[in-house]
């Protein structure tokens, strides 16, 4: 039996690029590869530890996407999805990809690559949900802060949204599942982690980390996605399959009573 | 803020406007320009949805709800006993800018009962969109109303602020607007969406030459008609619809269902069903119409007038045109895969460039998502077993209903239900 090989990496995107040089330069049989905080070892195959290059993972990344720009952003998309074994999946992607002479299109009759571009698309269904569903409270110091708790790691997927679109505002976007935000000083973008002592969702009780006047527009928000709701026609089936329950509690107007 | 006053107005001037269809953020390109606020670039952004499943990108309010025209079909018309408000032009943009940058919305869609007169309302409308331009240095989507009897100068003003400009046709055919908005005129309603078609095609002219020209309306305009108010047939509904699409050069018309808002003996009774199904149809023919490549005399015709309710408008399509097919699903070109009933036209796409690799059969097209359970009457594909029957029309479609739900079936189910 060929020899095979697990790949640990640090757990960055540029870290699983490294490990998929690697993979290519030394021509190894890759079992799976995995983050080092997992530390799964497999019973037939060897470890073997990715130190993060960016040059290396440059070079990946460039030769994807001279094959196809779609790739590219369907492994970028598919990586944030943090899937179990999305890693290894990946890996056959790419594989693939570069066995292939027709680099125009992408071959939709194949199982991964199918599966990969699915994934993809729910990362970025989740994306355009967060542009769509971020609510930002006003807080004192003249900060526009919300909090989200999006399904897959889709901030660095918003970042730029925000920033062209709220450009003369300072916000704060934070993802309280993965402990860590944006903020944008008028200047830039930056990552940021937070104490947060409270998760700020739509809960009736006034936190004074807010402006009064933060709480009226909330309340006249509220009331005009009920004026604005014709009840003749009411759908609820469709309304929770466009705005799924677990978004609810970050959404200021379905706050039950303003 | 006098909030409880912005409150009562806001309640009265937004339930006025919700039954404006529309409420599209795309297809504009206005980038966010020297760091000011916002921009819409392309792809809309519903940002909620109501409880009736509408999406809610914008703000969608009338500036005021006082009218001196007695339209029957409208909830506003002069005889009708409602709470009237009026807002200031401060009051919405302060009320469009707060809510923008808690990234509520999307921007501003403001419409108006005419008071007055039609330009002066014109004009209000103008110069709250100018404020939030100027003064704001507001760069999001902003779909202002064209009130029916502007003249030409605001309309042009106004396509210099509005990334979308429309006109509501509202009545499909000319003898129902006779009947139902005795004080409007049919030109009233077409005069201001020809000034703005010109002035888009100006524009476009313009931009060839000096590249740096302003935008002018970027989004185009539309329209909306309401269905089930007069008796008019689906034939003259997307005929009419047709007509605006090629004559005025609309991006979007609009269908809606008439919601029963009056009292009136020429319309339907308040309290009778909103034709919800019949709108989806409706909007499903304008999609094949604009998408498919159909031409709306395939769909309804003298021989057709009404689309089938119980199926689809491209399912009934091809069941009165069984001889096209079945289609080769590894031969057939763009135009034949996407009159195949069950198709999308994301399907199609990833069936081309897929049988670019292998030859396609059913389970590869199960899990690319076509619908098979439609699809499988009218395809072969790289397998033995395909429908071989020499299947009548009722036959595939009995067998279709049988194997699937939908939403509406109980709405026109012939079948008595046996525990009701």
């Amino acid at each position: 039996m060929e020899k095979s090989t697990t790949l640990i990496y640090d757990g960055s995107f540029n870290g699983f690029l490294t490990a998929v040089f690697t993979a290519f330069e030394e021509r190894l049989n890759v079992a799976d590869i995995q983050t080092n905080s997992m530390g799964q070892s497999g019973l037939f195959s060897e470890n073997e530890t990715i130190f993060t290059n960016v040059e290396k993972a440059k070079r990946v990344w460039n030769g994807v996407r001279k094959k196809s720009h779609a790739a590219i952003s369907n492994i970028y998309f598919a990586y944030l999805s943090e899937m179990e074994g999305i890693e290894i999946l990946l890996f056959r992607y790419i594989q693939k990809l570069m066995g292939t002479k027709s680099s125009k299109h992408l071959d939709f009759s194949d199982d991964t690559m199918l599966r990969i571009s699915q994934l993809a698309r729910s990362v970025g269904r989740e994306k355009h949900r967060m542009e769509a569903f971020v609510r930002f409270q006003l807080t004192k110091d003249g900060i526009y802060f919300a909090n989200i708790e999006p399904d897959f790691n889709v901030l660095p997927l918003i970042s730029k949204h925000f920033r062209n679109r709220y450009a003369d505002q300072q916000w704060l976007i934070y993802d309280v599942k993965r402990k860590y935000g944006l903020f944008y000083d008028l200047e830039g973008v930056e990552l940021v982690s937070l104490n947060l002592n409270e998760i700020h969702f739509n809960k009736i009780h006034k936190s004074d980390a807010f402006l009064n006047e933060e709480y009226d527009y909330q309340t006249l928000w509220n009331d005009y996605f009920k004026s604005t709701n014709i009840k003749s026609r009411i759908n609820k089936k469709l309304h929770t399959q466009h705005v799924p329950k677990r978004y609810w509690k970050y959404l200021s107007e379905k706050k039950e009573t303003a | 803020m006098n909030f409880e006053r912005i409150r009562e107005k806001l309640n009265i001037l937004a339930d006025a406007a919700k039954y404006d269809v529309s409420c599209a953020s795309s297809g504009s390109t206005r980038k966010n320009s020297k760091n000011g606020l916002g921009n819409s670039t392309g792809m809309g952004i519903c940002h909620s949805y109501t409880e009736d499943g509408r999406c809610v990108s914008l703000l969608k309010i009338l500036l005021t709800n006082y009218c001196i025209y007695d339209c029957a079909y409208c909830v506003t018309r002069k005889s009708n006993d409602v709470k009237r408000a009026a807002f200031k032009i401060q009051e919405v943009v302060d009320l469009t800018i707060n809510f923008y940058r808690r990234n509520y919305i999307e921007g501003l869609f403001l419409s108006s009962g005419i008071f007055k007169n039609p330009d002066y309302t014109m004009e209000r409308l103008i110069a709250v969109a100018k404020k939030l331009r100027e003064e704001e240095n507001f760069n999001g989507y902003i779909h202002l109303k064209s009130i029916p009897g502007a003249s030409d100068e605001l309309m042009y003003q106004a396509g210099l602020y509005a990334d979308r400009l429309s006109v509501n046709i509202e009545v499909p055919t000319v003898s129902g607007l006779k009947l139902l908005a005795p004080d409007k005129k049919h030109e009233d309603f077409t005069k201001p969406m020809l000034k703005v078609k010109n002035e888009l095609l100006r524009y476009k002219n313009e931009r060839k030459i000096i590249k740096s020209t302003p935008k002018y309306a970027p989004a185009g305009q539309s329209t909306q008609m309401i269905v089930g108010a007069t008796n008019e047939t689906d034939k003259d509904v997307m005929y009419s619809a047709t007509f605006y699409y090629k004559k005025y050069h609309m991006k979007r018309v609009y269908y809606s269902g008439y919601v029963p808002v009056a009292k009136d003996d020429r319309l339907p009774s308040i309290g009778s069903q909103v034709p919800m199904l019949r709108e989806n149809r409706l909007y499903q023919t304008d999609w094949l119409l604009r998408f498919y490549g159909f031409a709306v005399n395939e769909i309804l015709n003298n021989d057709y007038p009404n689309l089938d309710m119980d199926v689809d408008p491209k399912l009934s399509w091809a069941l009165r045109n069984l001889h096209h097919f079945p289609v080769d699903i590894n031969k057939a070109d763009k135009h034949m895969l996407a009159r195949v009933p069950g198709l999308g036209m994301l399907s199609v796409g990833k069936i081309l460039k897929a049988r670019q690799f292998r030859k396609l059969n059913w389970d590869h097209l199960k899990k690319m998502g076509v619908a098979l359970n439609r699809a499988q009457y009218f395809l072969v594909c790289d397998s033995k077993s395909w429908e071989q029957r020499d299947l009548e029309a009722e036959q595939i479609k009995g067998m279709i209903l049988q194997n699937s739900k939908g939403k509406f079936r109980k709405q026109y189910s012939q079948q008595l239900a046996l525990f009701n």
